[in-house]
């Protein structure tokens, strides 16, 4: 099987699996980075959002050769020890319900308040559409995202 | 007032075993322990691996507090601590919560469904938090020589009357050894310190690092996955396949059959996924391939039939039809709906010679380990079962057929195995929402109601216990419920807030166009139904026409009810479910030629609230999820197979479509209620009757987004 090295979360790391491994199961099963989840594997629900290139990218539909040699950052990469912006102002808000699809949506939000630091109503809205809440936690998932821009500046 | 509950002594266990020190006490929910168990317990043979209880108080004075029962986002793992704490009277900073396993010895009712988890807590967890408080102040009192009476406690110190303090930690270990009291007194609600005020979701740092939490996340060593084939349509079974394709996959372990499924075990989830792809399979019918063309055909035919089954009857609504002015009559109609939890069922198991360990995501942890044991042929003391974090249940983990699964490919492989399924599986083999239709019917003489009767036609089984008895039973002299089912071989169950998530939206439907018959106002209509209930002898209510009515006012009130805003129009719900009344009040603009939901402004009365912070959180959810399935969600069959199989041809609701939320809690002293479905039920009916101010047209079937020409907005001048 050929092996593949990645910088991921700052630290280069190689895996040894098949070519067709996408990103979202080399960092869950060989990686043991289990913050990035599962949810459709169709790139549709947005729960395993991760940085490549510090854009927000779905892991389930990046395969291996896609990602070799490039940045990636991960949900345990966001900070240290939760201090990012976007992970604090989670907590503030309070915003998960069963809190799976969390780590998509603070990596979506994180990558996007980088390229808009007072983003609108409406641009949230938009920055946001792409990742499913099934507990519906949309209206604090809003709330944090706003919380979080003011943070950052 | 102070509030006390008769209290067996023999109901509390307890230990100072801990690898730690300090007191462990169990409270066995709802009933005393095994006649077996004699208190004082012989605490040399308890340990706390194999006794696990609620409360656990260390030497420094911090505590953890077991959460009994499991957590699919609906917060108990934060808010049923926060009872205990409450009477056992400690800092909130200074308590560790941890999930319980499954202990059918030494607790009850671990399930979650229902909305019944802080319900039926409510006085036995607040109690099991007195009693302990009050063992840790006889101690105290014992060590200083003085009267219990004379002492008292804050946030973990107990002080006496000469001001000498003594931290919990300090004598928890006497206290440990003393007699349990009984009828220790309550708090009165005007003391609460931690009962009604915001408390953050336990897990929230694990949750914004990515820890592992959920059943998807768990790890063991040698730890192995399985991707199932199941038969494609329902009415399917297996007849032969091959395996040779898959069995090429490196990674690959091996190829399982059982029952008509069959099990890829592979080294990790890609590969059992990837070369389950490859397998195949040759599936013959078995039973009827049913489509939703058929039942929907089956189902009017039901309606028009006569084979129904009549749960409740008063009067006679025959006559109330004969005689009356007018009859208005409508038929509802709505699809199955899969469950669509983020996190896809799974479930892992370990079955040994010397016993069967169990761990995942399960709503009903004792039901499914009783059910494996037996399937099994082992004695269901060898099932040893962990509930982790749930991404979701809204029901579906009602059903442990997932971790059967898992238990049946762990015992013919004796590997350590998890069962993943994919989107698709979790899709396509579900446990669905099953389709109903409802037709309900009205007499109308001399400008009251004066019949109504509700007919409920259900692919597979019917409404059930006190739903016949809700609004409007009791409000109209002549009423009758009536209901017939087609058993079909597809799936169904339990969907947050059973057969309320739509005969809400049916019902409060009716109600607006029934004003719109009577004219009068919407709101009025149903707060002078409401005053013929008051004063009813009539013991299968359950309702309250007093709260329903308040709810319903305050709404009215605090959404402006009748408003003449430009471009604002507004349609009224309300419905009591979960032992929870609620009201709301959707508003709707015209946005290029359609109707579009901006705000909903909600009502509700669920008594005391535990954790604000949470509550709010499921009454936001609870709305936009009424919303989004009542807009988007259809699921239909074709020849036995579900048509959607992924979030592609599946729509949720998402960011875009979300209004803007307005809750009002009731102030309230009386016991908590439900709250994890009962803001869902009217959400829908909520939205369509705004759709109906806005454009003339009324939906009575959904999904909304499947009848585009009825979304359009008629001109304004037709309206008038």
């Amino acid at each position: 099987m050929p092996t593949y090295t990645l910088n991921l979360n700052g630290t280069s790391t190689t895996v040894e699996v098949s070519e067709d491994t996408p990103l979202l199961w080399v960092l869950r099963d060989h990686l043991n980075l289990v913050g990035t989840k599962y949810g459709c594997g169709i790139a549709q629900c947005g729960s395993c959002t991760v940085h490549l290139e510090g854009n927000a990218v779905r892991s389930c539909s990046l395969t291996m050769g896609q990602v070799e040699g490039k940045n990636i950052t991960t949900i345990e990469g966001l900070s240290e020890d939760g201090s990012h912006p976007v992970q604090e102002a989670w907590k503030e808000v309070d915003v998960p319900q069963c809190g799976y699809c969390q780590s998509g949506q603070m990596m979506t939000a994180a990558a996007f308040l980088k390229t808009n630091a007072a983003p609108t109503d409406d641009e949230i809205k938009n920055a946001m559409h792409g990742n499913i809440c099934r507990c519906a936690a949309y209206t604090r998932i809003h709330q944090a995202v706003a919380v979080a821009a003011k943070k950052m500046v | 007032m102070s509030s006390s509950i008769r209290f067996n002594r023999r109901a509390f266990i307890r230990t100072s075993t801990l690898a730690s020190g300090g007191l462990l006490i169990g409270f066995n929910f709802f009933t005393a322990c095994k006649d077996s168990v004699k208190p004082p317990i012989d605490i040399s043979k308890l340990n706390f691996n194999d006794f696990n209880a609620f409360i656990k108080i260390a030497d420094n004075g911090m505590v953890t507090l077991f959460s009994p029962n499991p957590e699919i986002g609906q917060g108990v793992k934060t808010s049923m601590p926060m009872l205990i704490a409450e009477e056992l009277d400690v800092a909130w900073e200074n308590v560790f919560v941890q999930q319980g396993l499954l202990d059918t010895d030494n607790f009850k009712n671990q399930f979650a469904g229902g909305s019944n988890s802080i319900r039926l807590a409510w006085e036995p967890f607040r109690q099991t938090g007195a009693t302990a408080r009050q063992m840790l102040i006889n101690a105290a009192a014992a060590k200083w020589g003085v009267d219990a009476s004379e002492c008292t406690t804050n946030e973990g110190i107990i002080t006496n009357a000469k001001g000498e303090t003594l931290g919990y930690g300090d004598v928890v270990k006497e206290a440990a050894l003393l007699e349990v009291p009984d009828n220790v007194a309550l708090k009165d609600v005007a003391d609460f310190k931690i009962i009604g005020t915001d408390a953050r979701n336990v897990d929230i740092d694990k949750i914004i690092t990515g820890k592992p939490l959920f059943g998807l996340d768990f790890k063991v060593e040698g730890m192995v996955f399985a991707s199932v084939l199941r038969p494609p349509a329902f009415g399917q079974k297996l007849d032969s396949f091959d395996a040779d394709e898959t069995k090429a996959i490196v990674g690959v372990i091996d190829v399982i059959q059982f029952d008509d499924k069959i099990a890829v075990i592979a080294k990790d989830t890609w590969t059992a996924m990837k070369a389950k792809k490859l397998l195949k399979a040759v599936w013959k019918a078995d039973t009827n391939l049913e489509s939703t063309e058929d039942h929907d055909k089956l189902l009017v035919d039901l309606l028009d039939g006569n084979s129904f089954k009549t749960l409740r009857k008063d009067g006679d609504v025959d006559k109330a039809f004969a005689v009356a002015d007018t009859v208005l009559e409508r038929t509802y109609e709505s699809p199955f709906l899969p469950h669509n939890c983020m996190e896809p069922m799974n479930f892992f198991a370990h079955v040994t010679a010397e016993k069967i360990h169990l761990v995942g995501p399960i709503q009903t942890p004792e039901g499914t380990a009783k059910g494996i044991a037996a399937k099994l042929e082992r004695p269901f003391e060898e099932v040893k079962l962990e509930m982790t974090r749930m991404g979701g249940g809204f029901g579906r983990r009602l059903y442990g057929d997932f971790a059967m699964e898992a238990a049946q490919i762990a015992n013919l492989s004796k590997l350590p195995v998890k069962v993943v399924f994919s989107r698709e599986d979790d899709m396509t083999d579900g446990i669905y929402r099953p389709a109903i239709k409802y037709r309900i019917k009205a007499a109308i003489k001399e400008g009251q109601i004066t019949g109504y009767q509700l007919k409920e036609a259900a692919i597979n089984s019917n409404m059930y216990g006190l739903i016949p008895n809700f609004f409007p039973a009791g409000a109209i002299e002549n009423y009758q419920v009536d209901v017939a089912n087609y058993s079909s071989n597809i799936t169904t169950g339990a969907w947050r807030a059973p057969y309320t998530n739509f005969l809400a939206f049916a019902e409060q439907s009716f109600f607006d166009e029934l004003a719109e018959t009577l004219e009068v106002d919407k709101v009025q209509l149903r707060l002078d139904l409401l005053e013929k209930v008051k004063g009813s002898t009539d013991e299968r209510i359950q309702y309250s026409p007093e709260r329903m009515q308040a709810v319903i006012k305050k709404a009215a009130s605090e959404a402006d009810w009748g408003k003449k805003e430009a471009n604002t129009y507004q349609g009224f719900a309300a419905y009591y479910c979960h032992n929870t009344h609620v009201a709301e009040v959707a508003d709707v603009q015209i946005e290029n030629g359609m109707p579009v939901i901006k705000k909903v402004t909600c009502v509700v009365d669920c008594g005391i609230v535990v954790n604000p912070l949470g509550a709010m959180n499921q009454i936001e959810g609870g709305i936009i999820d009424g919303i989004g399935h009542a807009m988007y969600g259809d699921f239909s069959f074709t020849d036995g197979k579900p048509n959607a199989q992924n979030f592609d041809r599946y729509r949720l609701i998402r960011m875009k479509e979300i209004p803007k939320i307005e809750v009002h809690l009731m102030k309230s002293d009386a016991a908590p209620t439900g709250l994890g479905e009962p803001t869902l039920p009217p959400a829908g009916a909520a939205l369509a009757n705004a759709f109906k101010a806005a454009t003339g047209k009324r939906l009575t079937n959904q999904p909304f987004s499947k009848f585009p020409e009825l979304l359009k907005v008629i001109p304004q001048e037709i309206i008038g």
